[in-house]
C-alpha cells in the first residue's frame, strides 16, 4: 500500500478497473460459498406445477421448465463454474510452470525442444475437440470437462514461464547464484519463479475467465456437468426452445456468465496495470 | 312433370352457378402449390423398410414409395392396397390374395404375383434382416397361382395376417431393384424416389404411371432438422411446410396462436416407457420394479416433459385401441408405498443405477424428472445422455443399462414382451403362451380378451415403468389438407395431401 501512495496515479489507473473487477468476482465467489449452506430453494427438487414463472417476490429470478428456482440454480451453478475453472487453471499451473522452468533452464537442449514442440501440439488442438475426445472415451461429466480445459491451459503457462524465465537467466543475479554453486532446479525455484509470479497471476486470472467460458460452452453442448448438477451453460441450452415463451430462462444464466467473465477480465487487467513497471513508472 | 319449366330454369341457374364456382376453384387450384416440404427430426439410415428398424425409414417411404398387399388407413384400419381383395379358406390356413392389375414399379417393370412371392419369401427367409420377422413367422408357403393371384399358406390360422402385411416391413419390392433399395428405393407407390442429399433432405416426385388414385402433389421434400430450436425457426420462416411430429411441444401454443399455422394433436402408437433391464439386479426383483412404478408421478412427467401432451398409460398398449384396459391404478403415484416395497425387497437405503437417455425431449426432460422422483424414494440414478447410435449400441443391442426411457412407436407391439432376448429381457412363459394363442385366434372377441389378459400380466409384473402414450404434435402451414391427424403406424402418407 505504501508503494501505491507514492505512485498515486498508477494505483488510480489500476484501481479503476481492479475494484469493480474484484467486486464482481467477490460477488460470484460469495454466491458459490453461500450456496453450500443456503439457497432459497432446493435445486434438486422439481415442482412442475410452478414451472416457467416470471421473476416475482418468491422466485427472484423466476422458475425454469421444471419449476426450479432460477436464483438458487444460478448460485449453485456458480459453484460448478468456479470449481471447474479453478481446478482447470490449477492443472495448467501445476504442469505448465515446471515444464516451462525446466525448458528455460535447459535452453536449446533436446528436452527443451521436446517440451516446447509438445506444447505446440497441444496448443494446436481446440479445447472443445479435446473435450469431445475425452468424453467419447470416459463419458461426459464435470471431471472430464476439468481435464479437457486443464490440458488446454498447460501450454499457455509453459510458454509464458519459459519466455519470461529465459530473459531472467541472462540477468546478473542468476549468474551470481550459478557462480555460488546453486543447481538449475534451485535457481529456478528460488530466483526465477518469484520474479515471474506476478505475470503468472495475471495470466492465471485471464485463463480463469476463459475457463468459465469454456465450462459454459462444454455444458451448453452437453459435455460438462451432468444433470441434476446445475450449470450455467446447460441452463442456457435448456432455455433455448423456451426463449419465446420465457426469455428470463436464458437471461439470468447469460448475465451470470457475462458478469463473472467481465469481473475476472477487469481483475486481470487491473493486476497487470499494477505489476507492469512501464505503467507504474508513469 | 307439371313444373317442368320451373325445374329447367332452376337447373340452368344451378348450372351457371356451378360453372362460376368451378371457374373459381380452377383459378384457386391453379395458384395452389403442388410441392411440400416435410420436416423430420431424424434422418433415416437407409431407405429399405424391409431391412431396417428405424422409424424414419417408414416415415419417408411408407405408402409414398413402397406399398404392401394391404395398408393402414389414417384411422389405423387395414385397407386393400396392392391386393385388391382376399379370401380366407374355411380352415383359416390359406389366404388367397387377388392383386391389382396394371401396376408397374418405378423403373417401369411390371408388378405381378412373383414379386409378392419374392418379397414375402425374402422377408421370412432364414438370412432375412427384416426388423419385424415375427410378422411372417406363421407363413409356411407362398404360391403363385397366376399373375394376379397369390396364395399364402399358414401353419396355424392367423386372423392378423392382413394387419401384419400392412406394416412397412412387409412392403412389396422387386428382385431386380432390391439391392439398391437402401439408397435408391424402387416401389410401386404414387411417388418415386428422386434425390437424397445426405444429412439434409430426401426428395420424391410424383410417379406418372401410378396404378391408383394419383397423388395431388408433384413433389415432396423431407427435410431433416434434429435441433428443436432450428425446427422452430424453420417452421416460422416457412422453410418447412409441415412438421408432423414437432420436437418441441413447448412451442405449440405459439403456432396455435398464429393463424398462418394449424396445430393438430393426435394419437400415436408410441408407448413411452421407463424400460427396465429385467435381468439386471435389483430389477430382477418384482418388488423393486413395483416400487419403481409407485415412485413415478406420470402427470408431472407429462406436464414437465411434454407440456401436457400425452395420455397416461398403465400398460404397454395404446389407449385409443378398443382392447385397451386402463391399468394406471396398478402403479399410482405413492412414494411411501414405494419406500415400503424397497424396504421389503431389502433396499431400505435405496440403491444406485444407470439411466441412459436417447436424444428426444421426452427422454431427456422426462429422465431428469424421473431421476428427481426416484431420488425421493432413495434410488440414485446416474444420468447419461446418449446419441441414438450409442443408445442402439449400448442399450438396445448391448443390454448394458439399468433404466432408459424410450417410446415404442410400432403399432400393436405388445408381442415384444414374449421375446426374452428383447432389450428389457422379460421372460415370462405365461405371457409367451398367451401371445402364441393370440396368433391362432381369429375371433375378434376372443382376441380382445387375450390382449386384455396380456396387458394385465405385464402391468402386474411391472415389467417396465409405463409412462404415457406419445401425442402426435403436428404443425402445418394453414393451407395444407390431408396430413394424418393420428399416427396408427410410423408414416407420413402424402398420397392425399394438397394445398387449399
Amino acid at each position: 500500500m505504501s508503494q501505491s501512495n507514492v505512485n498515486a496515479p498508477a494505483w488510480y489507473t489500476a484501481s479503476r478497473v481492479l475494484i469493480p473487477g474484484l467486486l464482481l468476482v467477490a460477488l460470484v465467489i460469495l454466491a458459490a460459498l453461500v450456496s453450500f449452506v443456503w439457497t432459497p430453494f432446493d435445486v434438486t427438487k422439481l415442482n412442475i406445477p410452478a414451472k416457467l414463472q416470471t421473476p416475482n417476490t418468491t422466485h427472484w429470478f423466476g422458475t425454469d421448465h421444471f419449476g426450479r428456482d432460477i436464483f438458487s440454480m444460478i448460485m449453485v451453478g456458480a459453484r460448478t463454474s468456479l470449481a471447474v475453472a479453478v481446478l482447470a487453471v490449477g492443472i495448467g499451473l501445476c504442469v505448465g510452470i515446471p515444464l516451462g522452468l525446466t525448458a528455460a533452464s535447459m535452453q536449446g537442449s533436446l528436452l527443451d525442444e521436446i517440451i516446447m514442440r509438445g506444447n505446440d501440439l497441444v496448443f494446436a488442438f481446440p479445447a472443445l475437440l479435446i473435450a469431445i475426445m475425452i468424453t467419447a472415451v470416459f463419458g461426459p461429466g464435470a471431471v472430464n470437462a476439468i481435464i479437457a480445459i486443464g490440458i488446454f491451459n498447460i501450454p499457455v503457462f509453459a510458454r509464458l514461464t519459459r519466455g519470461s524465465a529465459l530473459s531472467l537467466w541472462q540477468r546478473d543475479f542468476v549468474l551470481a547464484a550459478r557462480v555460488s554453486g546453486k543447481g538449475a532446479t534451485r535457481i529456478s525455484i528460488e530466483h526465477i519463479l518469484p520474479n515471474i509470479t506476478n505475470l503468472l497471476i495475471v495470466q492465471g486470472t485471464i485463463q480463469f475467465s476463459l475457463g468459465i467460458l469454456a465450462e459454459a460452452g462444454l455444458s451448453y453442448v452437453g459435455l460438462g456437468a451432468q444433470p441434476p448438477t446445475p450449470s450455467w451453460g446447460r441452463m442456457l441450452a435448456e432455455s433455448q426452445t423456451l426463449i419465446t415463451l420465457a426469455p428470463h430462462l436464458a437471461l439470468f444464466p447469460g448475465f451470470a456468465i457475462i458478469l463473472t467473465v467481465l469481473g475476472l477480465n477487469l481483475t486481470g487487467d487491473g493486476l497487470r496495470d499494477l505489476s507492469d513497471p512501464r505503467i507504474r513508472r508513469r | 312433370m307439371y313444373h317442368n319449366s320451373t325445374r329447367k330454369t332452376a337447373s340452368v341457374v344451378a348450372l351457371a352457378m356451378a360453372g362460376l364456382l368451378l371457374s373459381g376453384l380452377v383459378a384457386g387450384t391453379a395458384m395452389a402449390r403442388t410441392d411440400i416440404t416435410i420436416g423430420m427430426q431424424l434422418e433415416p439410415p437407409n431407405l429399405d423398410p424391409t431391412g431396417g428398424a428405424a422409424a424414419a425409414i417408414d416415415e419417408v417411404v411408407y405408402a409414398n414409395i413402397f406399398e404392401g398387399l394391404t395398408r393402414f388407413g389414417p384411422d389405423g384400419s387395414v385397407n386393400p392396397s396392392l391386393a385388391a381383395s382376399w379370401t380366407v379358406s374355411d380352415d383359416g390356413l390359406a389366404y388367397t390374395f387377388t392383386l391389382q392389375s396394371g401396376v408397374t414399379f418405378h423403373d417401369g417393370s411390371a408388378f405381378d404375383a412373383n414379386d409378392v412371392k419374392f418379397s414375402l419369401d425374402r422377408a421370412r427367409g432364414e438370412d432375412s434382416t427384416n426388423a419385424q420377422k415375427a410378422l411372417f413367422t406363421g407363413i409356411t408357403d407362398v404360391t403363385v397361382e397366376d399373375d394376379t393371384t397369390v396364395i399364402v399358406t399358414l401353419a396355424e390360422p392367423n386372423g392378423n395376417l392382413p394387419f401384419n402385411l400392412a406394416w412397412g416391413d412387409a412392403v412389396i419390392v422387386a428382385e431386380e431393384s432390391i439391392a439398391d433399395a437402401g439408397t435408391a428405393p424402387v416401389g410401386t407407390g404414387p411417388f418415386q424416389f428422386s434425390r437424397w442429399v445426405q444429412g439434409d433432405r430426401i426428395e420424391i416426385v410424383k410417379y406418372d404411371d401410378y396404378w391408383g388414385t394419383e397423388a395431388k402433389l408433384d413433389k415432396a421434400v423431407f427435410k431433416f432438422i434434429s435441433e428443436p430450436t432450428a425446427a422452430f425457426a424453420a417452421m416460422l420462416a416457412g422453410d418447412v411446410d409441415a412438421f408432423p411430429v414437432f420436437p418441441a411441444p413447448e412451442n405449440l401454443p405459439i403456432f396455435d396462436a398464429n393463424p398462418q399455422f394449424q396445430v393438430v394433436i393426435g394419437s400415436t402408437e408410441g408407448e413411452t416407457i421407463l424400460s427396465t433391464n429385467n435381468k439386471q439386479p435389483p430389477f430382477d426383483n418384482v418388488k423393486v420394479r413395483q416400487a419403481l412404478a409407485h415412485a413415478i408421478d406420470r402427470s408431472a412427467i407429462i406436464d414437465g416433459a411434454m407440456f401436457g401432451y400425452g395420455t397416461p398409460i398403465g400398460t404397454h398398449f395404446a389407449p385409443h385401441n378398443p382392447a385397451y384396459v386402463d391399468l394406471t391404478g396398478n402403479s399410482e403415484y405413492d412414494p411411501e408405498k414405494a419406500k415400503a416395497l424397497l424396504a421389503e425387497a431389502g433396499f431400505a437405503d435405496g440403491f444406485e443405477t444407470t439411466l441412459k437417455l436417447p436424444p428426444p425431449s421426452y427422454a431427456r426432460r422426462g429422465g431428469e424428472i424421473i431421476a428427481a422422483q426416484l431420488r425421493e424414494v432413495g434410488i440414485k440414478t446416474e444420468i447419461s445422455n446418449l446419441e441414438w447410435a450409442q443408445w442402439l449400441e449400448q442399450v438396445f443391442r448391448g443390454k448394458d443399462y439399468g433404466l432408459t426411457i424410450v417410446s415404442h412407436t410400432e403399432p400393436m407391439d405388445i408381442g415384444i414382451y414374449a421375446r426374452p432376448d428383447y432389450y428389457f429381457q422379460y421372460d415370462n412363459e405365461a405371457l409367451q403362451a398367451l401371445m402364441t394363442d393370440l396368433t391362432g385366434q381369429t375371433d375378434e372377441a376372443e382376441r380382445m380378451e387375450t390382449l386384455k389378459q396380456a396387458q394385465t400380466i405385464i402391468s402386474e409384473d411391472y415389467v417396465n415403468g409405463y409412462l404415457f402414450q406419445l401425442a402426435k404434435t403436428g404443425v402445418a402451414a394453414a393451407g395444407i389438407v390431408g396430413l394424418w391427424e393420428n399416427s396408427p403406424t410410423q408414416a407420413n402418407d402424402l398420397t392425399a395431401v394438397y394445398w387449399q
